[in-house]
Order: C-alpha cells, then structure tokens, then sequence
C-alpha cells in the first residue's frame, strides 16, 4: 500500500476515494443525508442506552453485489 | 460477443468513445465482418472525421428516421475496407430529432435485410436522450473508461443504465492507460478499474500519440498493420476477443522509467 519513503501512492488514494463515492452513488444516498441519518439513530440508540456519538461508526459496504448499510455501535463498558 | 448491436459508451466525454468506434469497426471489417458503425452524437457528428469519410456524407441519421432518404442511402462505404461503413449522425438537428422506436427500426434493417454481421453504436457523452437512444437499439455494450477517477465514476453510472434497460452484455475497454504512471503508482492499475466497477474487461490501450496522428489523416491507426504495439493493435486485439478470439493480452511496457533503464543495463527483457 505504501511506496519506497512511507508515501501513499496517489492511486491509493483515488482508489479509495472512488469506492466510497461509487457506494453512495450506488446507494443514491449523498454524505449529507448519510450524517442526518446518522444523528437520527443515535437519538433513537441513546432512548435506550447510553452512548457517545464518537463510538458510532456507519457506512455503506460493497458485499459482492449488494450494498450493506453498517452500523458498529458498541456498547459503553460501564453498562455492558 | 454474442452481442450484434453493441453501443459505445463513457457517460463522461473525450474518454475515447469515437476512437474506440472508429477503430474497433475498422478492425472488425478488416477481419471479415460486414459492419456498420452509427454516429448517434446529433448535432455534434464526429465519427465521419476521425474516419476520413467527412468528403463523402450525403445523407444522416434523421434524414432516415424523417423519410428524407432510404437506409441504403444513408450508408457511406469507406474506401480502405470495403465491409465498413459509416451512418453518420446528422450536424444540423438536435437530439429531439432522436427517436428510439426509429433507432431499433434502423438497426434491426441493417442486420436483417441489409446482412451486416455486426451494428457499433457511437454513443454521446451523458446520460440523457441521446445516450438512451443509442443504448435502445443494442444488446451489447463497450463501455470506455480512462484510469481516472471522473471517468470511472461516470462508467460506474451507465453501467447501472445499462442494467436497466436489460443490456448483460457489457465489457469495459480501459483507454489512455500509461503503464509508466501506473508503475510508480501514480495511475490506477487495469485490476484496479476492474475491481471497482466489477465488470468483464474486453481491452486494455494504451496512451499513443498516433492515435492524434491518426485523426489527423482520418485514417483508423487499427489499419495500419505495422504499429503491432500501441494503440492500433489493442483495438485489433478488441475486435478478435468480440469474434470470440481469445487473445492474451500484451504486456504494456512503460518507457524509459528507472526500472526499464536499470533492467536494460543488466541486460534484462
């Protein structure tokens, strides 16, 4: 992944770029509306427990040839 | 391909969808099909000129589609292959000339009662009518993309259009790729492409200054047997995996980076 020096190949980086726009595209979801479905979950997530939004992680994956919505959102220790 | 009709198409323009046309049906007819390649970019026809056949235009598309002229009319043979020829996209009209029950008519003539063995639908840039309109009348799609990351999102798109009009048969010809760039990393790899928009490759060709030459003179580089590597071969070697040919493909060199240099020095390949 990295060249001789530790620098990222540009190709790197255009490859990840393209397989993350390409999963919103896919998914006709654009980023912003992904964040504000982002901050509704955590609202429905925090009724129930307790939870930091710096914890939540979503996003769109390629699985072969669906797109998979992923939601990781692990639970604080203090209630696990 | 089984393929008969196949349209030529990016989303995005200047990837090469003209060049690609122009020498895939060159080489096609070179190789004994009957073929006829269609300029569907109304309004901005092009396909006459990078085949050297502008001189010899008389009647278009839309005057087929209005009744001005018969199909046959239309038809420019080129002069080099005799099995080639041209319907060129009318310069005058606007796409709303375009119709695609008229565009299914015209292709299902030339391959029924006109006996060509195979249709190349030059597409126009973009996802609108006039894209619609070429990818009506196909069952099989080329779809052109550059290593670069506009070019693949848009191929990306029309794949998906593709899709939706039920055309399976799509194959994807990486244009412009300069294997020195993607040895130092600064290019995406054909893998790469391939990878990401998980579609089967047909051709890969390479960054050849004679292509430009070659639209200069209007004379496809695919016709000229003596350029074997570079781009006119790689449309040649197209043409024969779209027979059923199954052609490996070349190993593209980079010239004159370090590593040729140092492998030339220690005297290897």
């Amino acid at each position: 992944m990295f060249g001789l020096f530790g620098r990222k190949r540009s190709k790197d980086h255009v490859k990840e770029r393209l397989k993350l726009v390409l999963s919103y595209d896919r998914a006709k979801l654009s980023p912003g509306r992904m964040e504000q479905l982002k901050q509704e979950l955590m609202g429905v997530i925090t009724k129930y427990f307790p939870a930091s939004e710096s914890d939540y992680d979503v996003k769109l994956e390629q699985h072969g040839d669906r797109m998979v919505f992923v939601a990781n959102l692990p639970l604080s220790q203090a209630d696990a | 391909m089984n393929a008969r009709a196949i349209v030529v198409t990016s989303g995005k323009g200047g990837v090469g969808k003209t060049t690609t046309t122009a020498n895939v049906g060159a080489a096609l007819a070179r190789q004994g099909e009957k073929v006829c390649v269609i300029d569907t970019d109304v309004g901005l026809r092009n396909l006459d000129v990078v085949m050297g056949l502008e001189g010899r235009v008389v009647f278009d598309l839309i005057d087929v589609f209005e009744g001005r002229c018969r199909l046959r009319q239309a038809l420019v043979r080129d002069k080099r292959v005799e099995t080639l020829h041209l319907l060129p996209a009318s310069q005058t009209s606007d796409k709303s000339a375009l119709s695609e029950g008229r565009m299914q008519e015209t292709v299902r003539m030339l391959t029924e009662e006109e006996g060509f063995d195979r249709v190349l639908i030059d597409s126009p840039a973009g996802i609108e009518s006039g894209f619609q309109t070429a990818a009506s009348a196909a069952d099989g799609a080329l779809v052109v993309v550059n290593p670069e990351v506009s070019s693949v999102r848009d191929a990306d798109r029309i794949i998906g259009l593709l899709e939706a009009r039920d055309i399976t048969d799509v194959r994807l010809v990486v244009n412009r790729l300069r294997p020195e760039m993607v040895k130092r990393g600064d290019m995406l790899e054909v893998d790469d492409v391939l990878e990401i928009l998980g579609v089967k490759l047909i051709g890969i060709v390479p960054e050849d200054e004679r292509i430009l030459v070659s639209t200069n003179v209007g004379s496809p580089a695919a016709l000229d047997e003596a350029s074997r590597n570079g781009a006119g071969g790689a449309f040649r070697d197209i043409a024969k995996r779209i027979r059923g040919e199954d052609v490996p493909y070349a190993q593209l060199q980079a010239q004159g980076g370090l590593l040729t240099g140092l492998r030339r020095l220690f005297g290897g390949g």
